[in-house]
């Protein structure tokens, strides 16, 4: 259930010039519960060019600070204005949104492969910890184009094994996530994933080769984030237009029209 | 406290605010948000007779002050809504529009056959001025003969309250409220979206599946204000005044233009609490100039 709250910003970090991690409290009260994968629209203040809130994803929930963590890629004016803010400022914020987050296996035990790119590794981080702590075994894959695209290294590895490609090789394994070599040497039951849609896509077909069930968490551009405007459809697989910001923002691959 | 109360047609609000069809869902998407049961009445998106897919994505363009938006009337069709979404908003204590579409003017009055029979509808928005669909639609909207057809047809069969959305994409939209008048309509609302388009310049592309799409938010606001003091002038029927109100203050501007009740629309997506806000807003303005009923004010920059 959706709440508009003013959250106040706690700490600003960047973990690189173009991205900021802001951490926000509510000024009264507790956070709303929030799900891995759910979202959250931010209304971006100071900003005269940037009309809309801007839809940014969960990146962790820190229950005991009542602390919500928001990664920003800096890329246009409105995510430009939020990596410029500071302590103490607020942010009104739409949370948490989407009917649907990153789902949590039934029983113990299972082993699942998170793959991320980019700034869509955001989600995996609380996604790996609610999966950590249900009992289950998340492995991380994140790929960037260089080292310095992969971000918060440390704070995953507190909840799994953590796996990088770079396409100029210098982290981890040069190349796509998709050519890395765990895919083989391990195996899963599960598959997440979370960044760009044609990386998505290769994942996707990765599982669904390999039989396995997979979620893709997507982040068409959107207006309202509650599922009014219409504006954020995906093709259904079985071709109808589904809303990725009440419907989703998580789907199993199935559901979609990747495959076909 | 004022008076907030309004009549639009045999309609009566118990204030003049009221949203926008294809901004505000079926009512429920915002009902965690705010308490339905204080609007004026909400309008459901665009209804058609056989469910509509919708144009491709992307839809949405933000723009300076607004957005531009290409969604082309998807929905699940009048009988889905009668059947599963009508249950569940039928008893929200306030006026329940459906905003009905169609192809022809036949298609048009057999989706508004459908509404008529929900005892909990008060009243119909036809929307001959979606800019977002080839067929039907704002090619009712533009011409007089078009717009009088579609509301010749449907009169004929709709006893309840019949508003009419016109689009702002013609030469003067005095003539086609007129036409609609002359046809038996209760009251107009405007203004619809204005046809846009933005160019990703980096693609070279429109940044809209089709190309061109409706524009709305506080950038088309002067226009549809004028439009408002306009077609005032020019019917006896209430105005339903709408296109980019924000504050309460944007709302008494189109009152004062000669609207009877306002629509809040692209604001709900920026804050899903407006429409309280507008109605807090209005009735504080009220009580802070003295003045008793909105009602008042209505069209009280008329000369």
């Amino acid at each position: 259930m959706p709440h508009l709250l003013d959250l106040r910003i706690v700490s600003v970090e960047h973990p690189r010039a173009d991205y900021v991690l802001l951490k926000l409290t509510p000024l009264a009260g507790t956070l709303p519960p929030m799900a891995p994968g759910q979202f959250v629209e931010v209304q971006v203040p100071h900003a005269p060019g940037t009309f809309l809130r801007r839809p940014i994803s969960i990146n962790f929930v820190d229950e005991a600070a009542q602390e919500l963590w928001l990664l920003v890629h800096a890329v246009g004016e409105g995510t430009r204005t939020l990596s410029a803010m500071t302590e103490g400022e607020m942010l009104n914020c739409l949370l948490p949104l989407g009917d649907r987050g990153f789902s949590i296996p039934q029983g113990q035990g299972r082993k699942l492969l998170l793959v991320g790119g980019g700034v869509g590794t955001a989600p995996l981080l609380y996604y790996g910890r609610k999966l950590k702590e249900a009992g289950h075994q998340p492995y991380f894959l994140l790929g960037g184009r260089s080292a310095a695209d992969l971000l918060q290294l440390t704070d995953f590895e507190a909840y799994g094994p953590v796996f990088t490609t770079t396409e100029d090789g210098s982290l981890g394994e040069k190349g796509y996530v998709t050519n890395h070599s765990v895919l083989h040497a391990e195996h899963f039951d599960h598959v997440a994933t979370c960044g760009p849609k044609p990386m998505m896509m290769a994942v996707a077909r990765f599982a669904h080769e390999a039989g396995l069930p997979c979620e893709a968490s997507l982040e068409n551009l959107m207006a309202c984030g509650l599922g009014a405007c219409l504006c954020c459809v995906e093709k259904n697989a079985t071709g109808h237009n589904v809303c990725v910001c009440k419907e989703g923002p998580v789907f199993p691959i199935e559901e979609l029209s990747w495959l076909s | 406290m004022a008076q907030l109360n309004v009549n639009v047609g045999a309609l009566q609000l118990q204030n003049p605010v009221l949203t926008a069809s294809g901004t505000f869902g079926y009512g429920l998407e915002f009902a965690d948000l705010i308490d339905l049961n204080r609007l004026g009445g909400f309008i459901v998106k665009g209804t058609t007779l056989l469910p509509r897919e919708g144009n491709d994505y992307p839809r949405m363009a933000e723009t300076p002050q607004g957005m531009l938006n290409c969604v082309g009337l998807q929905n699940k069709g009048v009988d889905y809504f009668a059947e599963h979404i009508y249950p569940q908003i039928k008893d929200y204590r306030t006026n329940i529009l459906v905003n009905v579409s169609g192809h022809s003017p036949e298609d048009y009055a057999r989706c508004a056959e459908r509404v008529a029979a929900l005892d909990g509808i008060p009243g119909i928005e036809l929307n001959i001025s979606c800019p977002n669909v080839k067929d039907g639609g704002m090619a009712f909207g533009t011409t007089c003969a078009g717009a009088a057809s579609v509301v010749r047809a449907v009169r004929a069969v709709y006893p309840k309250t019949l508003i009419v959305k016109l689009s702002p994409n013609v030469t003067d939209i005095t003539e086609i409220a007129r036409a609609v008048e002359a046809e038996g309509a209760d009251a107009v609302s405007l203004i619809n979206t204005l046809m846009g388009m933005s160019i990703d310049i980096e693609r070279r592309r429109s940044r809209l599946s089709i190309g061109t799409g409706g524009l709305s938010g506080p950038c088309v606001k002067p226009v549809a204000v004028r439009m408002v003091y306009q077609v005032a002038g020019a019917v006896g029927i209430p105005v339903v005044g709408l296109g980019g109100i924000m504050t309460a203050a944007d709302a008494i501007e189109f009152i004062m233009a000669g609207a009877t009740a306002v629509q809040i629309g692209t604001a709900n997506f920026i804050d899903p609490t407006t429409t309280i806000k507008v109605i807090d807003g209005v009735n504080a303005w009220l009580d802070a100039h003295h003045v008793a009923s909105v009602t008042d004010i209505i069209g009280a920059a008329r000369q």
